[in-house]
């Protein structure tokens, strides 16, 4: 019973080497997104998962149903988050920003809901997911599947390092298009909607337009989260996709800075380090006793992501809704 | 607060935790029910056989559904489910997969699933529709919907009143639910353990038509606490809606997993009126419990219907919906009002919760669906109309139940969403709103 006996070592261990996974990716990616579509956009998008499940979605199918080679199944992954976004935004982005956020994540709710049916099964593979499509991707994979990579004790084994090395080129690529892109024109027509949309028409830019690209692109950058997510774990499971997850994301976004080009980055690798530390400490509490297991034990140790994720979105957004290295004047907080 | 949520744990007991030492085989079994939740499965048989199909081990699921066999070493093994030890009605979704394979690395275990249904969930008949099922549906969409409608009012009036979408109403669903649970198996020493040797309501559960009164009288402290404490606070900081709507999603997923850290996962029933009988009036079947719980239902919501159009109170909620400015202007006191309306929706949230709880189960997940669905009930009759909650929740209700002579029921709520996204392109004020620009 004596704090001499927690495993300091592996702790940080385990949290330096989740800050660095796939899954960090898979938020990175998916909070580069929601920027685009609140941090640059001002588009209130509580769906992200829906997004991020189609992309996964688009790029599973195409193996093990149209048995499609590797690059293009990418390509169609990329296809099913753009078209999410059509189905979206063509309706709501006339409206008021709150409608987006109801409809967006009902929109998330139903992907998960008709992945998962019984209706889709010999299409979805029902609750059980795409299990059959990561065998073109080990092909193109250059990493040993069962040998272990990595630096010093941080280590993947290849199968999932795969994923990892390729995340963060996506993650690379995403920054550098979003760093363009906000410095072109473009960019700076979607900032002047999100800061005076009446203003922005009165100038004759297609205000409605050019949300919906914005819609699209953070959508597909999203769903480039779900297929590293498909890549990292090998399976495409509909009950991965759930609504929370969408505010895991928003942490993560507002944690970094909202409108802030590497923010969400910063953000995720925070999240999954502390994430990680809180729980494997708070599990070698229960461990050597220091919690007795009346109050909580190793199950329940799970369940306070959840307490962590909701306290920080909530006092974040009062104290510093700008986060760690974004400005207040950026962000589009009033509702339109 | 460690007291309380002790005496709480040892109500319940502590939840899985199954230490596991060198290799073994694991899975879960729950079923899931036509609402799409999931229900432990409780002494189950799982046997195990190695690839070759030599037997080497057998198990059964805990009350949790959990299976854990420990295995002889690392390698691949079959697990065959004795489909005889599943409870009546209890199915595989795909009968054919009676056995599952999982590979069991060194020092880890092998988890695998098997999907399992209840047996009504495949009873779709095929023998055309009859009037009497549309009108039995109807009834039972009516239900849902009256229940519905205890929410989609607060959160209607709650919007009209503050401009904010509150996503934690829900939770004030759940709450309800819970307290009154609490109430009917514990009185308040489910709340406070040192008073459990005491007589009712103190240490001894109450009938649950009580526990009722305690729900309402919960969800309208919470409700009063919530603006009180969080949003009038955040009003006068001149926090911005949208960041306001951020704090309600950060406050639901804290109140959500609060609930499963003291209620645990598994769904309970309360202690009164679960199993009953249905009446059949005229060609229609209807249980006692949904026939009073609908009755009360349109009692209360008629008497909210009259607090807003005749009393003082209620036209001052309608005035600061209306108008804020000008309500503030002719001598209302907003914030007042706002209370009222945070205590009002608490307290309808609270009794609606006991209502599902007590048609369907209780639940601590249950409160994410309720609230897409009142979502869908809101903007399809008008978002901050109070009148056009309660009908667009009541067709939302019979839309659901309805739909699923046409759809497969595990859709039912799909179409459901899927109409909230129509109305918004076809009438995005709803049917009871008003005609104006609102992008």
């Amino acid at each position: 019973m004596t704090f001499a006996a927690i495993d300091w070592g592996f702790i940080l261990t385990q949290s330096v080497t989740q800050a660095l996974d796939f899954n960090a990716v898979v938020y990175a990616l998916a909070a580069i997104g929601l920027n685009i579509h609140f941090g640059y956009a001002g588009l209130l998008n509580f769906g992200q998962v829906g997004f991020v499940a189609m992309g996964a979605y688009g790029m599973g199918l195409s193996i093990t149903l149209w048995e499609l080679n590797p690059f293009l199944a990418v390509v169609v992954g990329m296809i099913f988050a753009a078209i999410f976004a059509l189905i979206l935004g063509l309706p709501t982005l006339r409206l008021r920003s709150d409608y987006l956020a109801i409809v967006t994540i009902a929109a998330a709710e139903i992907v998960r809901l008709i992945a998962r049916s019984t209706v889709m099964r010999p299409i979805t593979r029902g609750a059980e997911g795409l299990n059959e499509f990561i065998g073109p991707f080990r092909d193109l994979s250059p990493f040993e599947a069962s040998a272990v990579y990595g630096i010093g004790p941080i280590e993947w084994r290849g199968s999932q390092f795969f994923a990892v090395v390729v995340g963060w080129a996506l993650v690379a690529l995403s920054l550098l298009l979003v760093a363009q892109l906000m410095r072109s024109p473009w960019g700076r027509v979607v900032k002047a909607i999100r800061e005076d949309e009446d203003a922005a028409r009165a100038l004759g830019k297609n205000a409605y337009w050019y949300k919906l690209q914005a819609l699209i692109l953070g959508g597909v950058i999203g769903g480039l989260g779900g297929m590293v997510q498909a890549l990292g774990n090998a399976t495409v499971q509909p009950d991965f996709f759930v609504a929370p997850l969408t505010f895991f994301f928003w942490l993560v976004l507002i944690l970094g800075g909202v409108g802030k080009v590497w923010a969400p980055v910063f953000g995720a690798v925070v999240y999954w380090f502390m994430i990680t530390f809180i729980q494997n400490t708070g599990r070698q509490l229960v461990d050597e006793g220091l919690i007795p297991t009346s109050i909580m034990d190793t199950s329940q140790i799970d369940q306070i992501r959840f307490w962590i994720v909701g306290a920080a979105l909530a006092l974040l957004m009062v104290f510093r809704p700008q986060g760690f290295f974004g400005s207040k004047e950026e962000m589009a907080l009033d509702a339109r | 607060m460690l007291l309380l949520v002790a005496s709480l744990l040892m109500i319940w007991g502590p939840g899985l935790a199954v230490a596991q030492e060198g290799e073994s085989v694991a899975t879960r079994l729950r079923y899931e029910t036509v609402e799409g939740d999931r229900v432990p499965v409780e002494g189950a048989r799982i046997t195990v056989a190695t690839a070759d199909g030599e037997a080497v081990a057998e198990g059964f699921s805990d009350a949790e559904g959990n299976v854990a066999i420990p295995v002889p070493g690392p390698g691949t093994y079959v697990l065959t489910l004795d489909t005889e030890t599943l409870p009546e009605g209890v199915i595989l979704r795909d009968p054919e997969r009676v056995t599952a394979e999982t590979e069991v690395l060194e020092g880890q275990t092998g988890r695998t699933i098997f999907s399992l249904i209840s047996g009504d969930v495949t009873l779709d008949t095929d023998d055309g529709v009859s009037f009497r099922q549309i009108l039995q549906l109807s009834v039972e969409g009516l239900k849902l919907g009256l229940f519905l409608g205890m929410g989609a009012i607060g959160l209607s009036l709650i919007f009209g009143t503050t401009g904010l979408v509150n996503f934690a109403h829900s939770e004030m669903i759940v709450w309800g639910m819970l307290v009154a649970y609490l109430f009917n198996f514990y009185g308040f020493a489910g709340f406070l353990g040192f008073m459990a040797g005491w007589p009712a309501p103190f240490g001894a559960g109450v009938n649950l038509a009580i526990a009722a009164l305690f729900a309402i009288a919960g969800g309208a402290a919470l409700g009063y606490a919530l603006d009180k404490w969080i949003f009038l606070p955040l009003r006068e900081r001149g926090v911005s809606l949208i960041s306001q709507m951020v704090v309600t999603i950060g406050l639901s997923l804290i109140l959500r997993y609060v609930f499963l850290f003291i209620f645990g996962g598994s769904p309970r029933f309360f202690a009164d009126y679960t199993a009953q009988s249905a009446l059949q009036l005229w060609i229609v079947d209807i249980t006692p419990k949904d026939l009073i719980t609908a009755a009360l239902s349109v009692l209360i919501l008629v008497g909210v219907g009259l607090l807003l159009l005749r009393t003082k109170l209620g036209k001052a909620m309608r005035a600061v919906a209306d108008n804020r400015d000008l309500a503030e202007s002719s001598g209302i006191d907003v914030q007042r009002v706002i209370r009222s309306v945070w205590v009002l929706g608490g307290s309808l949230a609270g009794l609606g919760g006991v209502f599902i709880g007590l048609s369907e189960q209780v639940s601590w997940n249950i409160g994410f669906r309720m609230l897409l669905l009142i979502f869908a009930a809101v903007v399809l009759g008008g978002l901050g109309t109070a009148f056009g909650a309660l009908v667009g929740a009541l067709v939302v209700g019979v839309g659901i139940q309805v739909s699923t002579l046409f759809i497969p029921t595990e859709l039912k709520n799909v179409g459901a969403l899927a109409v909230l996204i129509l109305v918004l392109v076809i009438r995005p004020q709803g049917i009871l709103g008003r005609a104006e620009r609102i992008g």
